[in-house]
């Protein structure tokens, strides 16, 4: 169930060192193009099956008369694996940008590709196929748009069978759709939506996961709230996208990797999200945190994070519909098991990507803001200490403890007496001392309520030398009202 | 992080909610100067709360994070010739013949033996070509589907169609699938446009045979009166293929000439 394909894409020779220091330039990298929302990321299905006598899979810079002999080749070669293989060696070419370049200039080279790619030959098909994905992987935006005249027919194979051919289209449509939106402007009216829609009752698993590629490449764009996701929505795919990700021995992580993040660009996109809850969004998506959270505890696995990640946020932003209170008891989510699964997920993160804390606290806080159910399964279940050992992690994991515990303690007394004694006291007189004026204005605001409630906890503040914690803040005009105030409260206790 | 076993205890337990403690709350809490009030929070796309898990899944695509392997290494099998009557290619791998099978065999034509790449474009072209009630409903409605998967439209004449994949669908014009209707009978009148053969190959060359017409039948084949027509059935694919596609092989348009052999 989940089993991932692993393979290696290791260039020859290179060490740990060299592939730490190549991620984190792709870290810096995506970094950047994020905060220009210019996010843009494409996937190369490249056959790494090394032919006989070849060194190593070092593109090949290509001239003009090169690539026209080849695809003459192609075109008029007498015999079958004569022309695939001119295909094959232009294919090696066109990894090369300055092929790419090349190519594309080159009058009649794409019409001829076109042709070899809807010929009655299944294997010239095939590899010119591989040609236009070598094209559509390219980070140049000419190169990728002068795959164009191709995409009618793309989209008409993948209402075909061949698997490994349509697994091919997929992912060439997919790194098309996200280059441009004179591209999408193209594919939409081609009728992209519905041929996606056919293709996802697939039984194979290949296609499936290069389906959810090329869909949420397509979910992604900056246009997708107002022109694509409602078609999408109104077409059978929130369906199926749901089925693909409920737990069960069908379940394939890879497919659910890319339905998942699918999931989260349309509902974090905020366009009919009662829709997907009358579909069973939440129950499915708390049952697979649940299996989420048995996956993690039986094995290390380093990678569980990508399906968790989106899983997360998904439900963190359903939580918030208003749909969520009309629907059925079954539709909504009230099993306190996601609580306890959520935190053995924290606990992972804490080890494993410590970025995703902040996420997976948001969903916390969306569970316990309105829910007295859900408060009470964090004290039963003895949570408040683990999440206390969270407040050192960062500012913005800080901020999101206090604030579920702020949530805990607005319930009243019944909750507060559960909060101390305890540990909490203790902790906050820690994050008074912390510099981030939002991590201590929340100490303070948690402070206000557990002193309302529980007045004998003031008591204990004193004693701990509370009010001198309080003093360094006094001059603060973010939180001296505050402060002021619970000195007041504190000394009348 | 610490937790307490009865965690790991409650998420193998069964599901269920917890009874929850009263609540009870008072004016005061978070009145002036405090601020607090319990609320859900929802991020917007762009919001730079996502930018760690935003990277890490760029990260992944980009085969950085998960080394995805491309198409593992095919197996090689001992030769084996296409069953399909009157096809002789030869595979020594499984996956090029389902190709192969798919591209030529699958949708196929029981009248003029062109194959299709999709049941859709082939039940079309059967109406179409070879269904002489067609032609005369033709006449009085419009019959001519739009090809696109979900459109609804329909048109008079073939050359609508096309004009509406062109304008609408923003389908090349010559779009191979779309090839008028030729060698019709003298009965039917001719309301096609003739689509340049020299659209496709470069400087004017035709790229040999026809759109996807099944090239392995000799150009002169002549149908024999007593035709027999013979349902793909498991035997006529090697029987490891047919495991995964089983499905695949109910639809009983599947229906292939074979001459007598």
């Amino acid at each position: 169930m989940w089993l991932r394909r692993q393979g290696c894409l290791r260039p020859a020779g290179c060490g740990v060192e060299e592939l730490r220091r190549r991620r984190r330039e792709r870290e810096a990298a995506l970094r950047k193009a994020r905060r220009e929302q210019q996010l843009i990321s494409k996937r190369l299905l490249r056959d790494d099956a090394p032919e006989e006598g070849e060194g190593g899979c070092v593109a090949v810079i290509l001239g003009q008369a090169e690539i026209q002999q080849f695809l003459q080749l192609a075109q008029r070669g007498t015999e079958e694996k004569e022309r695939g293989r001119a295909l094959v060696s232009l294919r090696r070419g066109l990894q090369h940008p300055e092929t790419q370049q090349t190519f594309i200039w080159l009058e009649g080279s794409m019409r001829t590709l076109v042709g070899l790619l809807t010929s009655n030959q299944a294997l010239l098909q095939l590899e010119a196929a591989r040609c236009l994905h070598e094209l559509s992987h390219s980070e140049q935006s000419a190169v990728a748009e002068a795959c164009l005249p191709a995409t009618s027919y793309l989209l008409t194979y993948l209402s075909g069978h061949s698997s490994d051919f349509i697994e091919l289209c997929l992912y060439t449509l997919g790194n098309l759709i996200v280059e441009s939106e004179a591209v999408r402007r193209q594919l939409l009216p081609q009728g992209i939506v519905p041929a996606l829609a056919a293709c996802v009752q697939s039984p194979h698993v290949t296609v499936l996961e290069a389906l959810g590629y090329a869909l949420s490449q397509l979910l992604q764009a900056k246009e997708a709230p107002e022109k694509i996701i409602p078609s999408v929505l109104g077409s059978t795919l929130p369906q199926h996208m749901l089925q693909l990700l409920q737990p069960g021995p069908k379940l394939n992580f890879g497919v659910a990797v890319e339905f998942a993040w699918c999931l989260h660009y349309i509902t974090c996109s905020q366009v009919n999200n009662a829709l997907l809850i009358t579909h069973g969004a939440l129950s499915t998506l708390g049952l697979l945190l649940l299996d989420l959270a048995g996956a993690v505890q039986r094995t290390e696995d380093a990678g569980l994070e990508l399906l968790a990640c989106p899983v997360l946020r998904c439900l963190s932003n359903l939580l918030t519909e208003a749909a969520v209170g009309a629907v059925g008891e079954q539709m909504q989510l009230r099993d306190e098991r996601v609580v306890a699964a959520l935190f053995i997920l924290l606990q992972f993160f804490l080890q494993k990507q410590p970025s995703l804390l902040p996420e997976g606290l948001w969903l916390l806080n969306n569970l316990t803001a309105n829910s007295p159910s859900f408060c009470t399964s964090l004290l039963s279940l003895d949570l408040i200490e683990p999440l206390l050992q969270l407040l050192p992690v960062s500012n913005v994991v800080s901020l999101l403890v206090l604030t579920v515990l702020c949530n805990v303690a607005e319930k009243g007394p019944a909750y507060c007496q559960h909060l101390w004694p305890g540990p909490l006291l203790c902790s906050l007189l820690g994050t008074l001392a912390f510099s981030d004026t939002e991590v201590v204005g929340q100490s303070l605001e948690l402070l206000q309520l557990l002193f309302l409630y529980r007045p004998e906890a003031a008591q204990a503040f004193l004693q701990q030398s509370g009010l001198q914690a309080l003093e360094r803040h006094e001059k603060e005009a973010q939180l001296q009202d505050r402060v002021h105030a619970l000195q007041q409260t504190a000394l009348h206790s | 992080m610490q937790l307490p076993p009865a965690v790991h205890a409650r998420l193998a337990g069964g599901p269920g909610a917890a009874e929850p403690l009263p609540v009870e709350r008072s004016p005061k809490a978070g009145a002036v100067p405090f601020r607090f009030t319990a609320r859900q929070v929802r991020f917007p796309r762009e919001h730079e709360f996502f930018e760690d898990g935003d990277v890490q899944r760029h990260l992944y695509l980009q085969d950085v994070l998960t080394q995805v392997a491309g198409a593992p290494e095919r197996p090689r099998v001992p030769e084996f010739t296409c069953q399909v009557a009157g096809c002789c290619q030869v595979f020594d791998a499984l996956e090029d013949y389902e190709h192969h099978y798919h591209t030529l065999h699958r949708n196929v034509c029981s009248f003029c033996k062109r194959a299709f790449p999709s049941g859709h474009l082939l039940d079309i072209h059967i109406l179409e070509w070879h269904d002489s009630l067609f032609q005369i409903l033709s006449e009085r409605q419009n019959m001519y589907q739009c090809l696109v998967e979900g459109c609804t439209e329909k048109f008079k004449t073939s050359k609508d169609r096309k004009d509406h994949l062109v304008r609408r669908h923003l389908y090349p014009a010559d779009f191979r699938f779309d090839k008028p209707k030729k060698n019709m009978s003298p009965a039917t009148p001719r309301a096609t446009v003739q689509v340049s053969a020299e659209a496709l190959g470069a400087e004017g060359e035709q790229v040999e045979g026809d759109a996807m017409e099944v090239c392995s039948e000799p150009a002169g084949e002549r149908h024999t009166a007593g035709r027999r027509v013979l349902f793909v059935s498991e035997y006529l694919l090697p029987s490891v293929l047919v495991k995964g596609h089983h499905e695949d092989l109910k639809a009983p348009r599947k229906e292939i000439n074979t001459s007598d052999d």
